[in-house]
């Protein structure tokens, strides 16, 4: 107990004093995942609102395939971006293996079946309400999809952030692709695991603490946008004459 | 007088169901053609059917390449932005600039009385201005032929008299109507033709006197007299 209280002092100075190595790999963290999350989020999104739209012999299958990959494994997709990356791999000549370019390649492919299989859902679902309308207007498959993407912006903005929170979360993948190498590819996850390992239980618990607090900001967010988005519906039927 | 559409022996299947099945039709300029039935009985498929929503999975669909066609929904679906620009969309869809776009659909909204409701957002609009905008998304295309699917069935009388006044002037200039409508009333306000629907199949094809006649009716279709019996 005193040393858990002893090291949750020791790791709020940390974070209060904003100590330099935790702020280094807290940056390198966010750094890492936020492009990794746009890079998710130009693949997926486009990925899923086509696939909410269109219709295809193969539809079905991809979808499975889509959602199982909701379910994908950290450690699996570090494996097989290492394999890829590795010397004798296929992009092997890229020399990318235990660098920050390795740790983002890794989370966005961890993420993007994530953001592609939510949008296409998010996508589906307003195609059923308007889709057709759109057709008779002229809209084909593509411009169906970029318009209702567009008018499905703010789910889509929730999934994005839902998308960071996942990629910001992870573990496995980043470790097996970065190294964990102290001042380049060391991030708040693989910190945490070493830190604790070694018992610099302060430092641990500080990245900790800034991991779940940052986890935390996410959810505070998608809740505010989630309440926006819902005052504001309820106002747009309250001006539309909808009984309570 | 020369057809606009011509359906021969067209069908339409969804797995196993037949939802329309040898129907042959024919619709001339300036006809106003309603389509009436039970719900399920084909009035809504033979309508996208004859958009090009729908392809006939037997038989043929003719159309005049030349005439343009328009689609007015039960329930129009509207994106978030504001009324204007859901009309300017439309234009933008068939090869408009945008900033003439948007000067026509502000010509379309006037037209339909929502002018003064242009740039608010088309989602805050009631069910009755929705369903004016929605028309005049499809009057400011031009259309040669307007299709409309019961487009005040989830109207109160208010929303309903005034979409009815605005297809019955859209009909005085000329555009060939085709709606389908469960109000007979509607029906016979609007109509100069009806064309009966039962399990996917036309049972009477009359014009609107002669199906408002129920001795005339009797003798093509003895459930369309039994239906407009019911339903009045």
């Amino acid at each position: 107990m005193n040393t858990f209280s002893e090291s949750l002092g020791t790791a709020l100075a940390l974070i209060a004093g904003l100590d330099p190595a935790l702020a280094a790999i807290v940056a390198r963290s966010l750094a890492v995942s936020g492009i990794a999350c746009v890079l998710a989020c130009a693949i997926g999104m486009p990925l899923g609102a086509w696939l909410g739209v269109a219709r295809f012999p193969a539809r079905g299958a991809l979808l499975t395939v889509l959602n199982t990959m909701l379910a994908l494994p950290s450690v699996v997709v570090g494996l097989v971006v290492y394999l890829l990356l590795s010397r004798s791999g296929p992009f092997g000549f890229l020399g990318w293996l235990f660098s920050f370019q390795a740790m983002v390649l890794a989370q966005t492919v961890l993420v993007a079946p994530v953001v592609a299989a939510l949008a296409r859902q998010s996508v589906e679902d307003a195609a059923v309400a308007g889709g057709e309308q759109l057709a008779s207007l002229g809209a084909g498959t593509w411009l169906r999809s970029v318009l209702l993407a567009w008018d499905e912006r703010y789910a889509l903005l929730t999934i994005a952030i839902a998308a960071f929170g996942r990629a910001v979360s992870e573990v496995g993948a980043v470790m097996i692709v970065g190294g964990n190498i102290d001042g380049f590819t060391r991030v708040m996850t693989t910190a945490i695991a070493l830190e604790t390992s070694k018992g610099d239980l302060p430092l641990a618990l500080a990245l900790g603490i800034v991991l779940l607090g940052t986890v935390l900001a996410l959810n505070a967010l998608i809740a505010a946008l989630r309440r926006w988005r819902m005052l504001r519906d309820d106002r747009v039927l309250a001006l539309a004459g909808a009984p309570a | 007088m020369s057809a606009l559409m011509q359906l021969r022996a067209a069908g339409v299947r969804f797995g196993a169901v037949r939802a329309l099945d040898g129907v042959d039709l024919r619709i001339s300029g300036g006809e106003r053609l309603a389509l009436v039935g039970a719900n399920g009985s084909g009035k809504s498929t033979l309508l996208r059917l004859l958009h090009g929503l729908l392809r006939p999975s037997a038989g043929t669909l003719l159309r005049d390449g030349a005439a343009r066609q328009a689609m007015v929904f039960q329930r129009p679906y509207m994106l978030r932005t504001s009324a204007l620009n859901n009309v300017a969309l439309a234009l933008w869809l068939r090869d408009a600039r945008w900033s003439a776009a948007r000067e026509q659909a502000l010509a379309a909204l006037a037209r339909v009385g929502l002018a003064e409701v242009a740039l608010r957002s088309a989602r805050a609009l009631s069910g009755g201005q929705q369903q004016r905008l929605a028309l005049a998304r499809a009057w400011s295309l031009q259309p040669d032929v307007l299709l409309l699917d019961e487009p005040t069935s989830s109207l109160d009388p208010h929303g309903k008299r005034e979409v009815e006044d605005l297809v019955a002037a859209f009909a005085a200039g000329g555009t060939t109507l085709v709606f389908a409508s469960h109000n007979l009333g509607q029906v016979k306000r609007l109509a100069s033709r009806v064309v009966y629907l039962e399990q996917g199949r036309v049972r009477a094809d009359l014009p609107v006197q002669e199906f408002f006649d129920r001795r005339r009716l009797a003798e093509v279709s003895v459930e369309a007299e039994l239906f407009v019996k019911g339903e009045m």
